[in-house]
C-alpha cells in the first residue's frame, strides 16, 4: 500500500501542515492509502512538505503544499502515477539540502512517526538500552562514551563521560538524571525538533545515562513554550512505561528508573544547570555558586547530572554502532556531528546537522545556498545571547570548539542566525543587551547593573546620543562583568559586544562620530526622501503619512518636511515605485 | 488608591483537584501555579493566598515565583492572547515592524489589553518557529512569514470572529 506521510512539527504546522492532513483524510476516507505524520526534518523552507512512499518503500517529496493540493494529491496516489503533482516534487538544489547532511542526532526526524512507539523500535529503537543493560557494567557504558568523545551540546561542551564519572563517583543511592530541554537561546530549536520528532530517542539515551550514573529517576525540564513538544513526550513516556520500558525492572532486569516531565515556566537563565535544579525546586531559578557541583550537590541537594536533549540524542546511536565510530568523525577536539539552527536572512534556512570540521562556509553557502534577495552576507551570529557575530572573513573558520571560541563567539547550542547588508551590529549588540539585561536573575551585581548600564550606552549610541569613549566604556564594562558575574549567563553576556566592537568597530564609530547608521536600521539616524525621478506623484505617501510630512501637487513629485517626519516608514512600505529612499 | 484584593473573588473549590494532587509534594509550586493559571487565566490575589495557606509556603515566596517567571500574570488578560516573537531570528526579520503594527492597529504595547478586553501583546524571548520568522502566537496557533498587512489581517478576522462568538 502506498504510504503519505505528512511532516508535522511546531513549524511545519504553523505554515498549515495540519490542515494539508486534514484535507488528505478526507480525500482518503476510502483508506486505499496509509496516512500518517512525521515530526520535522529540518527543511524548514519548504514546509509545508509531503513524503509519498510507494510499495517499494521509494520516496516523492512534494513541498510547499496547500489544503487545496490535497486532492489532486490523493488522486495521484490512488492512480499510482506521480506525474500530475510533478509541479510540487522537490528540486534536486533543494534535495541536496538533506543529501549533503550526516544525521545522527536527528536520525529519526521527519522518518519516523513519533507518536507510534513500533516505529521508532523498527529503527534499532530500544536495542542500545537492551545491550547496555544485559551485556555492560556501568563503567563500560561510561567508558564507551569517553572514546566517543561526546561533549555536551547545550554549549559549554564539557565531555559527557566526565559528568557521568563524577556523578557515578558521588556517594549515596539517590541520585538523579536530568535533561535540559529549556532551549532558550533565541534562534535555536534542534531539541524541540528532537522531543517532537524522536522522543523515544531521547528517552533511551536518558535511561542509559540513568543506568551509567545510578540514577533512578530521571527528569525532562522543558520549555512552556513548546506544547507539542510536551504532548508527544507525555505519549512517548506513557508507551514506554506500559511496554515496561521504563519504570521498574527495565526488560525484567535489576535496573529500575521512572521519568516525568517538567514544564518550566519561562526564564532564560534556568538553562544554566544550578538555576534549573532551583526551578525544578520550585523556587526562583537563581544560580547557586559552585562548587559543589550538580554532580556532588544538584537537585534537593543529591548527585545529579544534567545533559541537553541533542547530547541524549547521540548516546543510543554510539552504544549501537560503538564509540569510534561516532570519534571517527570531527576534528582532533571536537568529535561526531553537531546540529544547526540555520536562520535569518538565508535562502534555505532549517535544520542543519553535519560534522564536526565543516567550515562556516560549507554550512550558510554550500548547504543553506547563501544569502536571500542577492543581498551581501554581512555575519552570522552564533551561540545566542552568550556567542559573538562572525564576519565574512572569517567565514573558512572550521566547526571546532576550539576554532569557534577563537573567533569571540561560541559553538552554543547551534543558533546560527546569518545577517546581510541591512542588519545594524550595533542594533544586533544592542538586541542582546536588552535580552541579557531583562533575563539577568538579579542575584549578582555584575550581572544585574553592568547589563542595564551596558544597555543604556548602547541605546543611545543607536538613537545618536553616543559620546566620544563610549566603546572604551563598554569594553571595560564587558571586562569587569565577565570576571564578576557569578554564572554563565552574566559571565557571557558581553560576548555579542565585544565581537561587534572586534569585528565592526567603524559601524560603533559612524554612530558615534559621524551619527549615522551604515546599514539603515536605526531609526534615530536615518532619514527619508523622495526621489524625484522614481516619484509619479500617485499621493499615496502623502495620503498615508500620518504627520502630513509630505507635500505635492497630483502626477508631480512629492517631497518630504524632515522637520515635521517622525520617520514612521508608512510612506516606504506603501511606495510601489521604490521611490522613498532611506538615507 | 484603594487596594482591590479583597473585592476579587475566586471560586477556589476549582483548585482543589490540584492542591489534593501537589500541595504536600515538595518542589510542586511552580506545578500549582500553572495549573492555577489555567483555571483562573490568571493568578488572583485570593488564589495565591489559599495557595500559601494549603501548601505552607509563605505568600511572599509564592510571589517571588510568580514574577520571576515569564509565563505568570497577575492580571487577567483578553479573549486573545498575542505572543509575538521577539528572538534572534524574527529580530533580524523584522519583528519590530510587526510589534509597531499590531500597536498601531490595537493601541496597546507590550503587556497591556485592549479597552474591550480582546486583546493582550505580550512580547516574548523565542517560540522556537525561527524559519518562519517573523512569527506571532495567538492562543496556541502560531502565524508566520508576517508582514503589517498580513498582521493587520489577522487581527481584523479575529476581531469579527469574536463579534461573531457574541451573537
Amino acid at each position: 500500500m502506498m504510504k503519505v506521510v505528512v511532516g508535522a512539527g511546531s513549524c511545519g504546522i504553523a505554515a498549515g501542515a495540519q490542515k494539508v492532513y486534514d484535507a488528505l483524510k478526507v480525500q482518503n476516507g476510502d483508506k486505499v492509502f496509509t496516512l500518517t505524520v512525521t515530526g520535522c526534518n529540518g527543511m524548514c523552507f519548504l514546509e509545508p512538505i509531503v513524503d509519498i512512499y510507494d510499495e517499494e518503500n521509494n520516496l516523492t517529496r512534494l513541498v510547499k503544499v496547500t489544503a487545496e493540493d490535497a486532492e489532486r494529491i490523493a488522486n495521484a496516489v490512488k492512480s499510482g502515477d506521480l506525474q500530475s503533482v510533478s509541479d510540487l516534487v522537490i528540486s534536486d538544489e533543494d534535495a541536496a539540502f538533506l543529501t549533503k547532511q550526516t544525521r545522527i542526532a536527528l536520525r529519526h526526524c521527519g522518518v519516523i512517526n513519533p507518536e507510534e512507539l513500533s516505529d521508532y523500535e523498527a529503527t534499532d529503537g530500544y536495542k542500545a538500552i537492551r545491550k547496555v543493560l544485559f551485556e555492560m557494567t556501568p563503567e563500560q557504558v561510561i567508558e564507551e562514551i569517553k572514546i566517543s568523545g561526546l561533549a555536551g551540546r547545550g554549549g559549554a561542551g564539557f565531555p559527557t563521560w566526565f559528568k557521568w564519572n563524577a556523578a557515578r563517583s558521588s556517594a549515596g543511592n539517590e541520585k538523579y538524571l536530568i535533561c535540559n530541554a529549556d532551549e532558550g537561546d533565541p534562534g535555536a530549536f534542534m531539541d524541540r525538533a528532537v522531543i517532537e520528532g524522536d522522543p523515544h530517542s531521547l528517552i533511551e539515551g536518558m535511561l542509559i545515562g540513568a543506568y551509567a550514573i545510578g540514577a533512578k529517576e530521571a527528569i525532562v525540564y522543558v520549555r512552556a513554550e513548546y506544547p507539542l513538544a510536551i504532548k508527544r513526550l507525555e505519549n512517548a513516556i506513557k508507551q514506554a512505561e506500559e511496554k515496561g520500558y521504563l519504570g521498574a525492572h527495565i526488560f525484567g532486569s535489576d535496573f529500575s528508573c521512572k521519568m516525568r516531565i517538567k514544564a518550566g515556566a519561562g526564564a532564560f537563565v534556568c538553562g544554566e544547570e544550578t538555576a534549573l535544579i532551583e526551578s525544578l525546586e520550585g523556587s526562583r531559578g537563581m544560580p547557586r555558586l559552585k562548587p559543589p557541583f550538580p554532580a556532588q550537590a544538584g537537585y534537593w541537594h543529591k548527585p545529579s547530572n544534567i545533559n541537553n536533549v541533542e547530547t541524549f540524542a547521540n548516546v543510543a546511536w554510539i552504544l549501537l554502532n560503538g564509540g569510534e565510530k561516532f570519534a571517527a568523525m570531527g576534528t582532533e577536539g571536537s568529535k561526531g556531528t553537531k546540529v544547526f539552527a540555520l536562520t535569518g536572512k538565508i535562502r534555505r534556512g532549517g535544520l542543519v546537522e553535519i560534522p564536526m570540521g565543516k567550515t562556516l562556509r560549507d554550512v550558510i553557502f554550500d548547504i543553506g545556498g547563501g544569502i536571500r534577495g542577492g543581498k551581501q552576507f554581512k555575519a552570522v551570529q552564533m551561540g545566542g545571547p552568550s556567542g559573538g557575530c562572525i564576519p565574512a572573513d572569517l567565514l573558512d573558520t572550521v566547526i571546532d570548539y576550539k576554532a569557534l571560541g577563537a573567533t569571540g563567539a561560541i559553538m552554543g547550542s547551534g543558533g546560527m542566525v546569518v545577517m546581510d547588508e541591512d542588519t545594524c551590529m550595533v542594533g544586533m549588540a544592542k538586541f542582546f543587551l536588552d535580552f541579557t539585561a531583562k533575563e539577568s536573575c538579579g542575584k549578582c551585581v555584575h550581572c544585574r547593573l553592568g547589563t542595564k548600564r551596558m544597555l543604556e550606552v548602547l541605546t543611545r549610541i543607536t538613537e545618536g546620543n553616543g559620546q566620544a569613549g563610549d566603546i572604551e566604556l563598554l569594553e571595560e564594562l564587558c571586562y569587569s562583568i565577565k570576571d564578576g558575574a557569578l554564572c554563565g549567563l552574566g559571565q557571557t553576556a558581553p560576548n555579542p559586544v565585544l565581537t561587534t566592537i572586534q569585528y565592526f568597530r567603524d559601524e560603533f564609530e559612524a554612530h558615534i562620530a559621524e551619527k549615522k547608521c551604515p546599514a539603515g536600521e536605526c531609526t534615530a539616524l536615518v532619514t527619508y526622501e523622495i526621489n524625484p525621478d522614481k516619484c509619479i506623484g500617485c499621493t499615496k505617501c502623502a495620503k498615508n503619512c500620518p504627520v502630513g510630512a509630505i507635500t505635492g501637487a497630483v502626477k508631480s513629485a512629492h517631497t518630504i518636511d524632515t522637520s515635521i517626519c517622525i520617520k514612521c516608514g508608512k510612506c516606504a512600505e506603501n511606495c510601489r515605485f521604490g521611490a522613498v529612499e532611506v538615507h | 488608591m484603594e487596594c482591590l484584593c479583597s473585592q476579587v473573588q475566586s471560586d477556589l473549590s476549582l483548585l482543589e483537584p490540584v492542591l489534593t494532587q501537589y500541595a504536600e509534594t515538595k518542589g510542586s509550586l511552580i506545578t500549582i501555579l500553572q495549573h492555577a493559571q489555567e483555571i483562573y487565566g490568571y493568578l488572583p490575589q485570593d488564589v495565591i493566598r489559599h495557595i500559601a495557606a494549603r501548601t505552607g509556603i509563605k505568600p511572599a515566596k509564592i510571589m517571588g515565583v510568580a514574577t520571576f517567571y515569564t509565563q505568570f500574570r497577575l492580571q487577567p488578560v483578553g479573549k486573545y492572547l498575542i505572543m509575538l516573537c521577539k528572538g534572534t531570528a524574527c529580530h533580524v526579520n523584522g519583528s519590530d515592524l510587526i510589534e509597531k503594527t499590531i500597536t498601531e492597529a490595537l493601541g496597546i504595547r507590550d503587556g497591556e489589553t485592549t479597552e474591550d478586553g480582546l486583546f493582550t501583546l505580550k512580547n516574548v524571548a523565542c517560540l522556537g518557529c525561527c524559519s518562519l520568522s517573523p512569527v506571532m502566537m495567538i492562543n496556541e496557533e502560531t502565524y508566520g512569514s508576517l508582514t503589517p498587512e498580513k498582521t493587520r489581517a489577522i487581527l481584523a478576522d479575529l476581531r469579527e470572529k469574536a463579534k461573531e462568538d457574541a451573537q
